[in-house]
């Protein structure tokens, strides 16, 4: 390993407990704590996501406990069909900013992303050390919610206004749940703001010598890009946020119209536009979608290019694709609001960016495809989900084409259609990036290796449960299935209940197979085989260093870099592979 | 292959060497230390100035939100009642403006002072002084603003153009209280007997806050202009 002998800059390691696992500056220690934030998240979205499936196919079944959780909610274990929104609220939030948000941004941005530069640290590791807190704060702030007497609030993690507005006469939880919603995530924008900002500071300051843009991994350049989206979503949220918290607290009238009357009362306000919240809203919104998955796309290529064991077909084009998402990502907003009422041309000009962002989404697709083609892929279970993220985002994509389309998204706006399309292409195959990036770098963090036979079966069993629940989605939209309903007791949905009772089975046994990669993950924590330092063969920086690495990274050197990320594929004195820190020239020919 | 391996000390050494040269901060040490500089170690200089921009760059967006939503609103308003400024709002302005020069002309006390260009600390120190003195003065300002409104029985939730003038400038008060916050940790650092304080901690500091004088403009014509 090639290294100069400078000293680099030094925060002193830290021996107290707190400082070192607590409150620590430390990037690697941070982006465990995010990692570790957002499995408590995701496994309380998933509770909740069981006891709404339970009652939508149980409707009048007592759910043993859950009156503990909210007496009036749920008077004898029955959730009322207002609790049912409350849990809705609470899933969609805690999965789109506490896990989608958290996992592959800043969970694994934060550990990898100044090691892959070859930073010692990011560039304000106070800052970071506070976004992590305050990420800490706003989920504590949202779960708060659960125990206040009218419980979470109902309005959907979109919170739409009026109804997030007006406060309690718009229904249980409206009053100080919506309130603490609010607050909540005014709070994750800032936190989101500090992080964004060091992402950003960070990789274009603190890059080693030798690693110009076009040498960082791609999984590097999905955070930076990610970072860019990020902050300039979140600063629209935030003051969104701030409105519609004034509305509620101060009398303001900011989306709450005139001459509105909800529970039999004239609401004091007067001349508000609730279109207003939905479009600062969704313009944070549909970015925020991007969020979630360019780190996975990222993660995803960097994975599959180690397990090919050959770059990708163009490493310039899936960058110039992924800043060109970024880019339409903010052009898109208004294909959420087809059916709000706005002006019908809108939704047009709104249709045609919509369906561009397809084009560098597909080429990214067809680059991925290639490459694979002809290769022999090592199959592990990283490269699993790998494959598994391929085929939840083209699966989920496809539905995309047909709601960018107003007048097809009018008809299946309000449908399961369009919660099946979400969840695949957005939440699952996200979550596939994690689980990937989970696999693939769990030697790395924590000095052991993961049991890859558990790991090959969370995958085939996650693969296909998922598939098992969010694939019928789309055909009970297409029956005319409405969304947000706790319960279907009319007609025409009678007949589609057995679909919802497999999908509800599917739901209980694809939740519970993660209980074998919860156990994976703590039994390699504690029992794995100890990790060597590159165990995947694989060449960018992180995997220069021991695992775990050791707290200042290079051990107080800088690495010096020669190539390109992937050299994959030649020969080198190392195999088939060179590092990015190794002087040797590259051979030619492939073994 | 064969990329020569230079020690980075000497690149940092030389950047360093520019930039205390090229004015507006540095670092001098004035005090004999163990001879391990940490001034010298330290290679974070760009982040300061990179981070500030990105900053700049979230905060321009979150006005351009409230912008957004005080056009939407305004334009579908029955209830839009606008308001006359009270006249303090310009003198705060002025007093705003005047910070700005001040502080242009400390950054250049700084710079001179740490080139030894016959410049005392102390003369430094009161023009950054001056210019944390006169953004207190504009937030006094503002709350006297709001006093008057207040006064004139115009609340936050009266009408529309209220809110947004309490919104908008009780927002941007709160970027100036950051921008004291930068002032005092320069002043802070300025004072030390080791000089530690980075061009770039000064030039952040300073572009932040020529940026809030800018925003304020920006505000003052929003809230000031009836579309």
């Amino acid at each position: 390993m090639s290294e100069a002998s400078a000293h680099v800059q030094h925060h002193a390691p830290p021996t107290s407990f707190i400082r070192k696992h607590v409150f620590s500056l430390d990037h690697k220690v941070i982006g465990k704590q995010y990692y570790a934030l957002a499995l408590v998240a995701v496994f309380i979205g998933m509770v909740l996501s069981w006891l709404m499936r339970i009652h939508l196919v149980w409707p009048n079944a007592p759910i043993p406990g859950l009156s503990l959780l909210s007496r009036a909610g749920a008077p004898g274990g029955v959730m009322t069909p207002e609790y049912y929104l409350s849990l809705l609220t609470m899933h969609g939030t805690l999965m789109v900013f506490f896990v989608l948000t958290n996992a592959p941004f800043a969970a694994f941005g934060n550990y990898f992303l100044p090691i892959q530069i070859g930073a010692e640290d990011m560039a304000f590791p106070r800052f970071n050390m506070m976004s992590f807190w305050t990420t800490f704060l706003a989920f504590c702030i949202l779960v708060t919610a659960f125990f206040v007497p009218d419980g979470p609030p109902i309005s959907g993690w979109t919170a739409y206004a009026p109804l997030s507005a007006v406060g309690s006469d718009a229904g249980p939880g409206e009053g100080l749940g919506q309130t603490l919603w609010g607050l909540s995530i005014f709070v994750f924008c800032i936190a989101s703001l500090l992080g964004s900002l060091n992402f950003i500071a960070t990789t274009l300051d603190l890059r080693t010598k030798g690693m110009t843009l076009s040498r960082m991994p791609i999984c590097t350049w999905a955070w930076f890009i990610t970072s860019s989206i990020a902050l300039l979503a979140f600063a629209v949220l935030m003051p969104a946020c701030l409105l519609l918290i004034l509305d509620r607290i101060a009398g303001t009238s900011f989306f709450i119209p005139a001459g509105l009357v909800i529970s039999d009362r004239l609401q004091p306000h007067s001349g508000g536009s609730p279109l207003l919240w939905q479009h600062l809203f969704w313009f944070f919104g549909h970015p925020e979608v991007y969020v979630a998955i360019l780190p996975a796309m990222g993660i995803v290529s960097h994975i599959m290019i180690n397990s090919m064991r050959r770059p990708l077909l163009s490493y310039k084009v899936i960058i110039y694709c992924m800043m060109a998402i970024g880019f339409l990502s903010y052009m898109v907003w208004g294909h959420h609001m087809f059916v709000s009422g706005m002006n019908p041309f809108s939704a047009l000009v709104f249709s045609f960016p919509t369906l561009m962002i397809t084009i560098p989404a597909t080429i990214m697709t067809l680059i991925w495809l290639g490459s694979l083609y002809g290769s022999r892929l090592r199959i592990t279970a990283a490269s699993l989900f790998c494959l598994g993220f391929l085929s939840m985002f083209v699966s989920g994509g496809v539905s995309g084409f047909f709601l960018a389309q107003p007048s097809i998204d009018i008809y299946l706006h309000a449908t399961y259609f369009v919660v099946g399309h979400f969840h695949m292409v957005m939440g699952v195959a996200a979550i596939f990036g994690v689980f990937a990036g989970t696999y693939f770098w769990f030697p790395k963090m924590t000095g052991r290796m993961m049991n890859e036979s558990l790991g090959k079966l969370h995958f085939w069993l996650t693969f296909i449960g998922t598939y098992c629940i969010f694939m019928p989605f789309h055909y009970l939209g297409l029956a005319g299935n409405v969304r947000r309903y706790s319960a279907f007791v009319d007609d025409f949905l009678v007949p589609l209940i057995p679909v919802h009772r497999f999908i509800t089975f599917a739901a209980l046994f694809t939740g519970a197979v993660q209980l074998i990669f919860i156990y994976n993950l703590i039994s390699s924590r504690f029992r794995g085989a100890p990790a060597p330092a590159n165990p995947w063969e694989c060449t960018s920086l992180e995997w220069t260093m021991p695992s775990p690495p050791p707290f200042d990274n290079f051990a107080g050197k800088h690495p010096v870099v020669y190539h390109d990320p992937y050299q994959y594929g030649i020969k080198s004195s190392t195999g088939d592979y060179l590092m990015q820190d190794s002087p040797e020239q590259p051979g030619t020919a492939p073994a | 292959m064969a990329t020569t391996i230079q020690p980075l000390e000497t690149d940092h050494e030389k950047q360093r060497l520019r930039q205390s040269n090229s004015g507006g901060g540095g670092f001098r040490n004035l005090a004999p230390v163990d001879g391990n500089l940490k001034a010298v170690d330290d290679h974070s200089t760009e982040p300061a100035r990179t981070g500030i921009w990105v900053g700049l760059a979230a905060i321009t967006m979150s006005f351009a939100a409230f912008t957004s939503a005080l056009l939407v609103r305004q334009s579908t308003a029955t209830d839009w009642h606008h308001l006359s400024i009270p006249p303090i709002v310009f003198f705060n302005t002025l007093i705003l403006l005047a910070s700005s020069v001040t502080l242009e002309i400390a950054r250049k006390r700084v710079a001179d002072f740490v080139r030894d260009k016959g410049v005392t600390k102390q003369v430094a120190l009161t023009w950054m002084g001056i210019t944390l003195g006169l953004g207190l003065i504009f937030v006094v300002g503002q709350c006297g603003a709001w006093l008057k409104l207040r006064a004139e029985g115009l609340y936050l939730a009266t009408n529309p153009n209220s809110s947004f003038f309490y919104v908008l400038t009780a927002i941007h008060a709160l970027h100036v209280l950051g921008g004291l916050g930068g002032l005092l940790r320069v002043i802070d650092k300025l004072r030390q007997p080791v000089l530690w304080l980075r061009r770039s901690t000064m030039d952040a500091t300073s572009y932040y806050w020529h940026f809030m004088g800018i925003l304020w403009l920006y505000v003052l014509m929003v809230v000031w202009i009836k579309l």
